[in-house]
């Protein structure tokens, strides 16, 4: 569990923050804190289907569901089943 | 329903909104022809003021060239103001075509298609030639027209970060199983003024099996050597896939657009293009227009070597004054100011001093970016480009920001 959350924070601050961007935690808003738009958010799914084997599926990708670290973990733990 | 003043409140309250978010896009009024000098009412009902345009697309001065009005005249004379019609019910003269065949070869494309506008054909392309098998990678500064477009199409979308080719490259990596993979960016972008590096995406789209897509509204006409774009400034004339551009520019200026790239792409866009299909045909004084402005381009690199002139001119003087650019060697020169309120100031003191250049600031731009973005035209003379620096030196003394960094200028001002 603890894996998959520093996993899903690096990716997420790789992939959406830029250099002078304040620094995110597992609790930060992501997507209602206007860090991620909703329109990004396909890339972070996608990655999270590579990277565990899994398909989510739209109606699950939701925004509430993609706007924390910690609620992606569980998204994906719910899939790797 | 009516209108009624429950319905007027709710929309009273969104535009105070709008107002008090600092956010109100008021209107100059010009009253003259577009050029470098032009006369200005602003605010609406005061006399007229001369100004040096310092913000207008008119990169190569011929909005209102004599030899491009004399050509629209003639358009306007023998094919009629209005065709009444889309293009493909009757509204094709044989003009329209001729134009597509010009534009073609002027971009070094296979095949051209008009389009009312150039947001209307981003807002048309990715539809017409993309399903949801397939995934549009963008650049995250593109124009607002191609993200209106990647909203219209249902292929999957993804991003990557501005300029960022490593990125690009890992995200052509994860959408690797996707049917059609399109790369999509501005050539110069409008905002920064800086060049995509096509050469670079050429490389990694050929590497990959995409294709490449690139909006040169802010380029076709005066960026390379001869004046095609950016593609013939990055070497790689010929190989991009998609090029969308603009009349509504450097290209005289008036209004339209187009889709120019492989032929069967652009056949698509002819059957399937929704703001092709429906909406009007492109008036034919203003494709009389366009096609003076693309014979003068044949004839001769005078005008974009001009700008280029100046463009270098124009940079070295505000570097020299002290004031702190956006790097580039386009003619979009940003002059950087952060803070939103001292970009409207500085804007409203360069206006008292005869000068017409707009700031722009959040959401337009990014927070703590505000700036004045000037635009270089062949229009201006050194006489033009004197004045203006000498005003901008003016104002920049009264606000303190000469010789400061971006750092010193936001603890002055803050973000």
């Amino acid at each position: 569990m603890e894996e998959i959350r520093d996993v899903v924070l690096e990716y997420v601050i790789e992939e959406y923050l830029e250099d002078e961007d304040e620094e995110i935690n597992y609790e930060t808003p992501l997507i209602s804190g206007g860090i991620v738009d909703s329109f990004s958010m396909v890339s972070l799914k996608r990655f999270l289907e590579a990277q565990y084997k899994i398909s989510i599926p739209d109606e699950k990708a939701s925004p509430e569901a993609f706007d924390t670290v910690n609620s992606i973990t569980a998204l994906v733990r719910e899939f790797i089943g | 329903m009516s209108f009624n003043e429950k319905i007027r409140a709710m929309y009273v309250e969104q535009i105070e909104g709008i107002k008090d978010a600092g956010i109100f896009k008021q209107e100059r009024f010009i009253h003259s022809a577009q050029a470098a000098d032009i006369e200005v009412e602003f605010p609406a009902g005061s006399s007229l003021k001369k100004a040096i345009n310092m913000c207008a697309n008119n990169y190569l001065g011929l909005s209102s060239h004599p030899e491009v009005v004399k050509a629209a005249h003639e358009g306007l004379d023998t094919r009629g103001y209005g065709m009444s019609s889309v293009r493909f019910i009757c509204g094709t003269q044989d003009i329209h075509q001729e134009l597509e065949r010009k534009v073609t070869e002027f971009l070094g494309t296979e095949d051209t298609i008009l389009f009312p506008s150039c947001m209307d054909a981003n807002a048309g392309v990715f539809e017409a030639i993309l399903t949801d098998e397939d995934i549009m990678i963008s650049d995250r500064l593109v124009h607002a027209s191609i993200i209106d477009g990647i909203r219209l199409c249902s292929a999957m979308h993804d991003t990557f970060k501005h300029s960022n080719m490593i990125h690009l490259e890992k995200k052509l990596q994860l959408h690797a199983d996707k049917r059609l993979k399109v790369v999509i960016t501005d050539g110069v972008f409008s905002m920064d003024g800086d060049t995509a590096k096509l050469d670079e995406m050429v490389a990694l789209c050929e590497k990959y099996d995409a294709m490449l897509f690139v909006d040169d509204s802010h380029a076709t006409g005066f960026i390379g050597k001869t004046g095609r774009g950016t593609h013939e400034k990055c070497g790689v004339f010929g190989k991009i896939d998609i090029i969308t551009t603009t009349f509504g520019k450097a290209l005289g200026g008036a209004s339209g657009g187009c889709v120019s790239g492989r032929k069967e792409l652009v056949e698509m866009c002819r059957q399937k293009a929704r703001p092709y299909l429906f909406s009007n045909t492109i008036a034919p004084v203003v494709v009389s227009g366009v096609l003076k402005v693309l014979d003068i381009l044949f004839e001769s690199t005078e005008r974009r070597d001009k700008l280029e002139k100046n463009t270098a001119y124009w940079r070295k003087g505000l570097t020299e004054a002290g004031f702190v650019l956006k790097d580039g060697d386009t003619p979009i020169v940003p002059v950087m100011l952060f803070n939103a309120k001292l970009s409207q100031n500085i804007s409203n003191d360069l206006y008292d001093e005869g000068i017409y250049a707009i700031g722009f600031f959040f959401p337009v731009v990014a927070k703590g970016q505000a700036r004045i973005r000037t635009q270089i035209s062949a229009g201006h003379e050194i006489h033009h480009l004197d004045k203006a620096l000498s005003a901008f030196t003016k104002v920049g003394k009264k606000y303190d920001i000469l010789g400061k960094t971006k750092q010193e200028i936001i603890e002055m001002y803050g973000l």
